[in-house]
């Protein structure tokens, strides 16, 4: 078994590109889903009750359903739909890849819990910063750019960190809706050379370096955003 | 829709007509994790916060490891990894358990939710005020009286806002249950959907379903919690609505 | 002193729902003028001020900047600028010194000081930098102090910095609003010394402020509000010495 592990009976292409397509779809949805939230967060902010309802109803529903559920509600849906449409136009049959519509409902699912953390934020930024930023002449979208925006992602990177190390995980959900990922081409090179368990542990070293490097990574970001920030001396 | 549900309620909520099915096998899934999943947390977080090194870090290798993979590849592991080894089929014992998807799923999701579990209690148990440990030392408990009686309740109570969102996690996560030929409400959903092509009603209602049960739990945990917490002076706070009280839901907030 | 009016303002209302905090003002300030506004706290004096650049948006009133009336339109909050980038222009002639300073807390002090130059004025980047620290030494801080973050210094060097920001963007009208009132009292006279030599230099400057020994001082003009209106105004002597209302004279025995 230690033998076909460090060999991996050829296999070792088909579970690298599974891990790029794990990489791949977790860092699309990923930036989908902070840009979604970052809208979310402001429009739970604006004065439209309107626009307030929609945003609550949004996460709500999000924070009730299954993420699995809404991701199958929203792949055959969106397939459905999607084939209904070309029917009525006549146009050619659409299919949704499993890789886009794990994005979509990656970013829609993950956009609601990066609206929280924003919106947390945003609420944390002392007024008077903003309100110094407009009565410098600062446009509404200069202050958001200037003094807003750094200020909220600095105060949000725990809650991002947090949000990415639970989607890294939620992103094994896409195989179940046939994605060639990690654990896809785990199972599979597992089964072709009759080694099914080395090849998912195999996989789940690999998921674990993962999350390990993305800590890393959210540590030192944390370290660099941090500038301007007097800690209390423990 | 009306017709959907005239066949399909049945299931959905309890019986496929040979086997229990839907919201009570669901319900079995999420109570029997939970609950093993908390019994076995208990004797870890002490061994989390253990003195020796080498206890403390291998609990900590334990949570690590399964707080960072994919329940979903646990559960691949449970199931098809395990029952894949020639040692497990030829051992009757272990062949019987391994091969039916109820028991793989249990085990792996009681193991998972015990990892999560494991390190919020433990970082509860850290957080007990000191002088009430020595209170209760002062007044001659035995270690094991101290921790019954002081360190475990205070513990508990606060964390009982995690504890009610891990619980709605781990129903959440239940719904990858169907992969192991388990018949919750998703598997019905998906038998509905692959027998009628109604998609929006068949994952419809299974949304539904699921999200009364997470208001459920959400409630009744609240409830509880005003009752298990009244020694806390707690901020007035203005009329609740719906909305407001849900949105405090801290799905990810999962440590 | 010439008498060319740089701002007047008339008829100022404002409300906060049925609530009326400012009943009718009228204020002049001629370029070089330095105008402080007294009053007890709820007089509305604040409120005032930051009407002076819309951080608040009136209810009613007409507004001349050099001369010019400005158009105005009314949205469900109260008026506004028809234009908003002439809004933005006339900020930009309206430096504001905040109660709390409003530093931008994850700027460097030569990030806050050069943002809106750079930003709004459009200037270039070295002038910014090199007026940045010319007006840093005008307020008395090392320039060392230029890279630091604001959480670093103390609450003195903020406000001066935040002097420094204003006097940045080479404003018309310097707005006060209580600038030491968030100061320990050994931190006080740091910024007002500095806030003196503003006033000597001739700027013109509108003013809230509870130091009544420095408003007499250094202002040309005393305004003091009661209840949302102009109650008595002229100059220190006219306002300190021979105060005519009774209201006025109550507040000035409270006050020394």
């Amino acid at each position: 078994m230690m033998n076909s592990l460090f060999h991996l009976e050829g296999y070792g292409g088909l579970l690298l590109s599974g891990a790029w397509m794990t990489i791949k779809l977790s860092l699309l949805s990923f930036l989908c889903a902070m840009l979604l939230g970052v809208v979310t967060a402001l429009a739970k902010r604006a004065k439209s009750t309107t626009l307030y309802l929609i945003a609550s109803a949004y996460t709500v529903l999000i924070r009730g359903v299954p993420d699995l559920v809404l991701m199958l509600l929203l792949f055959y849906g969106i397939q459905s739909w999607v084939g209904d449409v070309c029917l009525y136009f006549g146009w050619d049959y659409i299919v949704i890849d499993p890789f886009h519509a794990g994005v979509i409902t990656l970013a829609f699912i993950y956009g609601a819990y990066f609206s929280e953390t924003f919106r947390g934020a945003l609420q944390s930024i002392p007024k008077g910063q903003i309100e110094a930023a407009l009565a410098y002449g600062l446009s509404n979208m200069q202050s958001f750019r200037f003094v807003i925006f750094p200020q909220m992602m600095r105060l949000s990177i725990p809650g991002i960190s947090n949000i990415w190390q639970v989607m890294i995980k939620a992103t094994a959900l896409v195989s179940i809706i046939g994605l060639n990922d990690l654990i896809n081409a785990a199972v599979e090179a597992g089964k072709s050379t009759n080694n099914v368990f080395s090849f998912l542990l195999l996989a789940g070293a690999m998921y674990l370096a993962y999350t390990m490097v993305s800590n890393a990574v959210f540590s030192q970001l944390n370290r660099y955003f941090h500038v301007g920030i007097k800690e209390s001396k423990s | 829709m009306i017709e959907l549900l005239q066949t399909y309620w049945k299931p959905f909520l309890y019986s496929d007509g040979y086997n229990y099915s839907g919201l009570v096998i669901t319900l079995w899934l999420l109570i029997f994790s939970v609950v093993l999943g908390f019994l076995m947390s208990i004797p870890l977080s002490l061994a989390r916060n253990a003195k020796m090194p080498a206890i403390r870090w291998s609990v900590q290798a334990f949570t690590t490891l399964f707080r960072g993979t994919p329940l979903y590849l646990q559960l691949l592991i449970c199931y098809s990894g395990i029952y894949s080894l020639a040692l497990v089929q030829d051992q009757p014992l272990l062949n019987s358990f391994f091969r039916d998807g109820m028991n793989c799923t249990l085990l792996a999701f009681s193991i998972n939710t015990c990892a999560y579990m494991c390190e919020m209690l433990a970082g509860a148990l850290k957080n007990v005020d000191a002088g009430e440990v020595e209170a209760g030392k002062a007044f001659g408990m035995s270690k094991f009286q101290v921790y019954r009686h002081i360190i475990f309740p205070a513990a508990f109570k606060q964390s009982l806002p995690q504890y009610s969102n891990e619980v709605i996690i781990v129903l959440h996560s239940t719904t990858i249950a169907f992969t192991a030929t388990v018949a919750d409400i998703l598997k019905v959903a998906r038998d509905a959907n692959s027998a009628t092509y109604m998609t929006f009603q068949s994952f419809g209602i299974a949304a539904i379903l699921y999200l009364i049960l997470s208001f459920a739990i959400f409630y009744g945990f609240k409830k509880f919690e005003t009752y298990y917490t009244a020694h806390i002076v707690k901020p007035h706070t203005n009329r609740p609505n719906m909305l407001g009280l849900f949105g405090k839901m801290r799905k990810v907030v999962r440590k | 002193m010439s008498l060319e009016k740089k701002l007047s303002i008339e008829g100022l209302r404002k409300s906060y729902g049925s609530h009326e905090v400012l009943k009718g003002i009228d204020l002049t300030a001629n370029a070089g003028e330095v105008i402080t506004l007294i009053g007890s706290s709820g007089s509305g004096k604040s409120t005032l001020l930051r009407c002076i650049n819309f951080l608040e948006q009136p209810s009613d009133g007409v507004f001349y900047f050099d001369n010019q009336m400005i158009e105005m339109t009314s949205d469900h909050e109260g008026m506004t600028f028809a234009n908003a980038k002439e809004l933005q222009t006339l900020r930009t002639k309206l430096a504001m010194v905040f109660q709390h300073f409003n530093l931008w807390s994850h700027m460097t002090v030569l990030e806050n000081i050069t943002l809106a130059p750079m930003k709004v004025l459009g200037q270039d980047k070295s002038d910014a930098i090199k007026q940045a620290h010319l007006y840093l030494k005008k307020v008395g801080l090392d320039s060392d102090v230029a890279m630091k973050y604001p959480a670093f210094l103390s609450g003195g060097q903020q406000q001066r910095v935040a002097i420094a920001r204003a006097l940045a963007m080479e404003p018309d009208i310097l707005l006060f609003d209580e600038p030491t009132s968030a100061l320990d009292p050994e931190l006080v006279k740091e910024v007002l010394k500095v806030i003196r030599l503003l006033a000597e230099e001739g700027r013109t400057m509108i003013m809230v402020t509870h130091e009544m020994a420095f408003a007499k001082e250094v202002s040309d003009t005393i305004v003091f509000l009661a209840d949302g209106k102009i109650e008595e105004s002229g100059s220190p002597e006219a306002i300190f010495e021979h105060p005519k209302s009774d209201r006025l004279k109550r507040f000035l025995n409270h006050e020394f």
